[in-house]
């Protein structure tokens, strides 16, 4: 049975090595397994973007880490399994700094997988006052509402300890921390329906979650409201907050939710890939084609051999086309 | 004595001739080159007509991706201010600058920087033995080149290169494009000869390759070439101009370029056979 747990699977697939890719994809295939998946062996690597923030790459999504005088924030955490790895690098890379907040751009479980974990090895600024009964200890984690609806709401359910311990509505909210303001803007429905691109202003890096991959096509998660639209959208959002140095290149570093480290300029390709498509189905739908239709046509085909990972392109043609006759 | 003085004399000039362009090459492929266009001029100055794949060794993706690539895309800000990828720079318009970079302890080069004026286009080819970096490290323009010598020749790899262009009229390559070059200068120095292979699994059939001429300019200068993005339609932001897939429009560019020059449809639409000097039968 593929569910709702195990559609977040297929947006990870593709992007490990592939002994890992396989034993998630079986993990898609019978069902929601997870420690069926063996990431003993994964190995978390560092990368310095620039000014306080850091790439973590292990298994799942990427995780965006900045480091200041305040102590440490991340973005996303992987999963359990990979997060004590994740937590060795950060203390690694910032020995003695308190972990003080955990964003979340969305509610997949190769996002979210490490909260506890990470949450739990941190403090929050609350900690020791009366907030404390309200937050908890640890770490303080930020999501959009939608995120932990999806959290609250998922079959099989989502463990009440990865779930955020702030949460906010509207399109954006922002705070200062390590002197640096950080900007979480949300998009509507995009890749879910509770997706952040993170904006750290001084260091000029945008964590961009899973709307923008560098490995593949985006998964529209339909079961949890993602739209192509919001994807374009927060794409386009973006590149409207990157500034390229010169030439267009440099200047804002974006991390994508999976894959390599990104420019304005690759985000533009990538918006520009997925806006034809968009358009194209929008195109074949108005000339009166149903969907059977307008899959035999391949209106991706001539990107899918860069991004299109097994069938993923019949689904995210499919996705594209539901979204559209809304 | 005196004719063993003499034919002594004799092999060290001639070992002197014969050595003397291996000297020159080492340090003598820094300087201003200008491009010689005979090769390709009408492709390389007024540019390719839209439709022409000619000589080209794509696939079905990438002619699709020509197809339907509309010129207005390139008054779309994001897009204004692109230089060619390294891919292509060599071929276009523009002086080359080669600079040496000098390690000051050791006198050994450490890498090679060329610049060519058009959007002010910099590369780095690294000379000493430094790994490419890893597979979440950005691409850029550029690329990430590296570089030795064997025998005369510069030999450079590439890779981390952004998703270009291998002809002005939409043909793309993809960012897992990667780019080998040899430069090697002709017999009295003043002539550059630059060989390049593009191999993309994506987009390509087998690798691309083309040469490009420069000559060795004594006195030349090259500007700045500053881009700044600006509004220039009244489009919604984030519109992509592109002609839509099947339509007559993104037939009509080979078909019109096949017209015109009266040259079969099958010619226009490149492929690796169009290549072949042989194929000009064909053509004709």
């Amino acid at each position: 049975m593929i569910n709702k747990f195990t559609l977040n699977w297929i947006s990870v697939s593709g992007f490990f090595h592939k002994f890992i890719t396989s034993c998630l994809l079986l993990v898609v295939f019978i069902g929601p397994v997870f420690a069926q998946a063996d990431l003993s062996d994964v190995e978390v690597r560092s990368y310095h973007v620039q000014g306080n923030v850091w790439l973590l790459q292990g298994a799942g999504g990427n995780v965006t880490v900045q480091i200041g005088d305040e102590g440490v924030l991340v973005v996303d955490t992987q999963f359990a399994e990979t997060a004590p790895k994740i937590l060795e690098e950060i203390r690694r890379l910032a020995p003695g700094k308190v972990i003080r907040y955990v964003l979340n751009t969305h509610a997949h479980s190769d996002h979210i997988g490490g909260n506890q974990i990470i949450k739990n090895a941190g403090l929050s600024f609350f900690a020791g006052g009366e907030a404390e009964e309200t937050f908890g200890t640890g770490a303080e984690v930020i999501a959009h509402e939608n995120a932990m609806l999806t959290m609250a709401t998922s079959d099989p359910e989502v463990p009440f300890e990865l779930w955020p311990t702030e949460v906010f509505i509207g399109d954006q909210y922002d705070f200062v921390f390590n002197k640096e303001a950080v900007l979480l803007f949300y998009n509507g429905r995009a890749h879910t329906n509770g997706d952040l691109v993170i904006f750290f202003r001084k260091s000029d890096v945008i964590s961009a979650g899973d709307v923008y991959s560098t490995l593949g096509y985006p998964f529209i998660d339909e079961s949890n409201f993602g739209h192509i639209n919001g994807i374009i959208d927060a794409l386009n959002t973006i590149i409207r907050i990157a500034v390229p140095v010169q030439n267009q290149e440099g200047g804002t570093m974006i991390i994508s939710g999976h894959g390599r480290l990104a420019d304005e300029a690759d985000v533009v390709e990538y918006r520009d890939m997925i806006t034809i498509i968009r358009d194209r189905v929008q195109y074949l739908i108005g000339q009166g084609m149903g969907l059977d239709e307008i899959l035999e046509i391949r209106p991706s085909r001539d990107y899918d051999g860069r991004y299109a990972t097994g069938n993923s392109s019949v689904a995210f043609i499919t996705a594209i086309y539901n979204g559209l006759n809304e | 004595m005196k004719m063993q003085l003499k034919k002594t004399l004799s092999i060290l000039l001639l070992g002197g001739l014969i050595a003397a362009p291996a000297l020159k090459v080492q340090a003598g492929i820094a300087g201003y080159w200008g491009a010689i266009y005979h090769e390709d001029i009408e492709e390389r100055i007024p540019g390719p007509e839209a439709g022409d794949y000619a000589g080209l060794p794509i696939n079905d993706d990438a002619r699709l991706r020509g197809d339907t690539w509309q010129s207005g895309l390139l008054n779309v800000p994001e897009h204004q201010c692109k230089p060619h990828p390294a891919t292509y720079g060599f071929r276009g318009i523009g002086s080359l600058r080669i600079t040496e970079e000098i390690d000051p302890v050791s006198q050994q080069v450490i890498a090679f920087h060329t610049y060519i004026e058009w959007m002010e286009q910099k590369r780095t080819i690294w000379m000493d033995g430094r790994p490419h970096p890893s597979d979440a490290s950005p691409h850029t323009w550029g690329g990430f080149s590296t570089g030795h010598f064997e025998g005369n020749t510069l030999v450079v790899h590439t890779s981390h290169l952004k998703a270009g262009w291998i002809r002005r009229n939409g043909i793309a390559l993809s960012d897992q494009a990667t780019l080998d070059e040899y430069f090697f200068l002709g017999i009295d120095g003043t002539v550059l000869t630059h060989v390049s292979m593009v191999s993309d699994p994506i987009y390509l059939t087998e690798p691309f390759v083309r040469t490009n001429g420069f000559e060795w300019l004594a006195a030349a200068e090259v500007s700045s070439y500053p881009c700044r993005p600006a509004i220039e339609l009244d489009r919604e932001f984030g519109y992509i101009p592109h002609w839509m897939i099947n339509s007559d429009d993104a037939r009509e560019g080979s078909l019109g370029f096949s017209g015109r020059w009266e040259i079969p449809l099958e010619a226009a639409r490149g492929g690796a056979h169009t290549a072949q000097p042989q194929y000009i039968d064909v053509v004709r």
